[in-house]
């Protein structure tokens, strides 16, 4: 039996559209700064420090966003071929393809859609293409820049040298906004952007903490998008803060009418690594029509953990952005690090199985993921499905094959419930007999 | 020893796996323990101050089948990531103290996830290498993660890693590197006094050799090479860049002088020979290495330098090797080589050097296309 999906219910487009609106206003701005340029930046989505921007007036840009608009609109291949087209490798990561090739064409600058960026300020946390990438951004676009090199959280937790020398590459990342916007660092201005940040991250742990709730309110794969957004590009906007206030309030009062994502919701699981954007939505369908709903995802979790609890500090501004870029966001921890999220997800969020996507292009997530399969299957007995496809290149994702693996998938976990339910059925009567004689 | 012969017994030990490489060392110092140094680079001196014999792991080449690791690494997963753990999977490490991997790529950090879970007893370190060689913080940073490398390395062993024996250390690998410089200046000047496989064997035995065993060979060896009266040959001069990490099967090496290109200078176990100078051995020894990798290290495809970009590198590099042309030799599937590759080429094409891509497998043993390519290509460079 399958469960039919509506898709216009109001639950999922009203959070759906507020997110998509204030997006919008921020990208009206990216695109109004290709004419009227004003001071902006290149960050990276993970571990970002995007609060010391705002407090300059820096207008953000995220090429990773620029990358999953154009997969998710379906226009990434003709960039991608362009990029290959000048060197990059089939096996290089798509993100980099389809933005390079992008602004190869001309859609940075004037004549595009995201402005050319005053300053390209590397974050790296975590993915070591982060380097590369800016790096040819930097050389393509003939604009400096600047490294925050953050340590890897290599052990359980970092050492002081990782902080103070994160720490000092912000006060030195803080003199470089200075010299580019002739403004002042004012310290007060970062507390006030801090205290909207606390707000938003607050919200997306609360709205992450309700899906463990049956049903589920969202669908923490697949409608985190429209939460992450929001937190790692707008965080410490009032838009942002108000966005989650909307959020929050909107799940709750469905959890009070009994509703979930899913008009029933059969399945629970946990999903791990990166969507295929190119077909979210064919993806998606592919789960719903099992009736199974993620209840948590590592992904959502790339610019930061904040279900775990860690909220920026206004008293402490550099120290707790420095602490967030290190260790609270999920590519900056190892893989190790990370079974012990999914196994969080999976215990308390009261999963049924695990899904891994693995995807080519992002080996931040995948390379190693048949032990985690391993680890999960074996170790621990959680059924596990791997799938692969890519986040950004259509031509990896194979239909067919996609939906073969996932009924078979689901066909067996419902097997096994039927038969733990005749069991438990069978050890019933078994027990009322037993008490009868 | 004749050069020969030293040249042979380093190309004996390519064909050694790590516990047999143990073994080996463990015939003339008894209690040596061994430590497996991923690439590229790492603070070897720490290891050998230790009393361990600190061993390259540059994969298993094609010396073992997979039989666990290709479950755990998928298809588009270097092949040094998979023999790697596939050693370590099949207990071949078990002698040894513990293994060191770097901040080179994602692959290796996830590698050496991997390596820690399944091997919960092994005492797996992982050293996040600054890429930021100019803030105020550099040194103080880069010197604390040596001296937590230190640390932890001493709590495993259960005794303590002096300064003086660090200084020590420094000094016998200060020396595997000097010479090793001298083969390399050598041989851009004189291009057939050694050939291109033959220095690879060489450099990869300083990865598998106690320095206090090695530094005399290879001085002999250099010694002789230098003395050595050889009749230039002819060929394109070539930079091979690219192989910093998994190496390159010997035979590809062989092959590319083969099909008559010279080799002039190349970037194969650069994380071995890394700094342009001596490492100052007196003083604070962890300051020291610090201070070496950020100042003085040659440009590497993991290590970002901003105002050393490392096409800028690649140019000098072949220009004061005197080479006309560069092969890239990446890594199947290494993404750190083959998004390097687009910056390369562009910087190549406008200064209008020739160049030729060949990728590369440890386990690939049939060289015949790639002979084909490279043949081509220095054809059309001789009779341009
Ligand atoms: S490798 Fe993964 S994390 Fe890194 S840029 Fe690509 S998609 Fe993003
Ligand atoms: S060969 Fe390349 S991708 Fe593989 S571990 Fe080495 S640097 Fe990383």
């Amino acid at each position: 039996m399958r469960t039919t999906v509506s898709d216009e219910k109001d639950y999922r487009g009203k959070i759906h559209k507020l997110s998509r609106d204030i997006m919008t206003g921020w990208m009206s701005q990216l695109k109004a700064a290709t004419t009227n340029p004003v001071p902006s930046a290149y960050l990276m989505i993970s571990g970002n420090c995007v609060e010391i921007m705002r407090c300059f007036d820096i207008l953000p840009v995220f090429p990773e966003i620029n990358a999953l608009q154009l997969a998710i609109r379906k226009n990434s291949l003709p960039y991608i071929i362009k990029s290959e087209e000048i060197g990059y490798a089939s096996d290089n990561c798509a993100y980099v393809k389809a933005d390079i090739g992008f602004t190869m064409c001309g859609g940075v600058g004037e004549n595009g859609t995201i402005p050319k960026p005053s300053m390209i300020v590397c974050n790296f946390v975590g993915c070591n293409v982060y380097i590369k990438w800016f790096e040819h951004c930097s050389q393509m676009l003939n604009v400096p820049m600047v490294m925050l090199d953050i340590p890897f959280l290599r052990e359980e937790a970092p050492t002081k040298e990782d902080v103070a020398y994160v720490i000092c590459q912000l006060k030195e990342l803080i003199t470089k906004c200075e010299e580019l916007t002739g403004k002042k660092f004012d310290i007060d201005k970062l507390r006030e952007i801090l205290k909207y940040s606390v707000r938003a991250e607050a919200g997306w742990s609360r709205a992450k903490e309700l899906c463990k709730n049956h049903p589920a309110p969202f669908d923490a794969y697949f409608d985190s998008i429209n939460m992450m957004g929001p937190i790692n590009a707008l965080r410490g906007t009032k838009e942002a803060a108000d966005f989650f206030d909307a959020t929050i309030k909107e799940y709750e009062n469905m959890i009070a009418d009994g509703m979930g994502v899913l008009d029933e919701e059969r399945f629970r699981v946990v999903f791990e690594g990166p969507p295929p954007y190119p077909y979210y939505r064919n993806f998606r369908n592919l789960f719903e029509a099992w009736g199974a709903v993620a209840v948590q995802s590592t992904y959502s979790t790339v610019g930061g953990t904040w279900e775990f609890g860690f909220r920026h500090d206004p008293d402490n501004p550099l120290e707790s952005i420095a602490e967030q870029m290190i260790v609270h966001n999920l590519c900056n921890r190892s893989m190790i690090e990370r079974y012990k999220q999914i196994k969080t997800y999976v215990d308390d969020w009261n999963a049924d199985a695990l899904v891994i996507h693995s995807i080519k292009s992002c080996r931040l997530f995948s390379a190693g993921q048949g032990d985690m399969r391993e680890y999960f299957t074996k170790e621990l007995g959680v059924p596990t499905l791997m799938v692969e496809s890519d986040l950004e290149d259509p031509r990896y994702y194979a239909e067919a094959q996609m939906k073969n693996r996932i009924d078979a998938f689901f066909e067996s976990l419902q097997y096994k419930r039927l038969r733990k339910g005749e069991q438990v059925e069978m050890g019933k009567r078994g027990a009322g007999m037993k008490g009868s004689t | 020893m004749t050069g020969e012969k030293i040249i042979q017994e380093c190309r004996d030990l390519l064909d050694l796996l790590p516990a047999q490489i143990l073994a080996l060392a463990r015939e003339k110092h008894p209690d040596v323990g061994g430590f497996g140094v991923f690439p590229v680079y790492a603070p070897v001196e720490i290891i050998h101050a230790a009393g361990l014999l600190p061993v390259g792991m540059f994969g298993a080449g094609d010396k073992i089948e997979l039989s666990h690791a290709d479950a755990r690494f998928q298809s588009f997963i270097c092949s040094i990531a998979k023999s790697t753990l596939e050693l370590f999977l099949r207990d071949e490490m078990k002698e040894f103290e513990g293994v060191v991997f770097s901040s080179i790529c994602d692959v290796a950090r996830n590698l050496s996830s991997l390596v820690k879970r399944n091997c919960p007893e092994l005492y797996v370190e992982y050293l996040h290498m600054p890429q930021n060689m100019y803030s105020a913080e550099s040194a103080n940073y880069a010197r604390s993660e040596f001296e937590r490398f230190r640390t932890n390395l001493s709590k495993q062993l259960n005794r303590p890693i002096p300064d003086e024996a660090i200084r020590d250390s420094l000094k016998l690998y200060n020396e595997v590197r000097h010479h090793t410089r001298r083969l390399y200046a050598h041989r851009k000047a004189h291009p057939s006094s050694i050939a291109a496989a033959d220095l690879y064997a060489v450099v990869q035995a300083s990865t598998r050799m106690m320095p206090e065993d090695f530094v005399p060979m290879l001085r002999e060896l250099c010694d002789a090479v230098e003395a050595s009266d050889v009749k230039p040959r002819d060929g394109v001069r070539v930079v091979v860049e690219g192989a910093f990490c998994e190496q390159p099967p010997i035979g590809l090496v062989e092959v590319i002088e083969a099909s008559g290109c010279l080799v002039q200078d190349d970037d194969m176990i650069i994380g071995w020979r890394l700094f342009d100078d001596d490492v100052v051995s007196n003083g604070d020894p962890l300051a020291a290495l610090s201070n070496a990798y950020l100042a003085s290290s040659v440009y590497t495809s993991v290590r970002h330098d901003y105002k050393k970009p490392r096409t800028d590198g690649l140019i000098d590099r072949m220009k004061r090797s005197g080479a006309e042309a560069v092969l890239f030799a990446p890594a199947k599937f290494c993404e750190p080589a083959l998004l390097d590759y687009v910056l390369f080429r562009q910087k190549l094409e406008e200064a209008d050097v020739p160049h030729l891509k060949i990728e590369f497998e440890e386990k690939m043993w049939t060289f015949e296309s790639t002979r084909t390519e490279i043949e081509t290509f220095a054809e059309s460079m001789l009779f341009d």
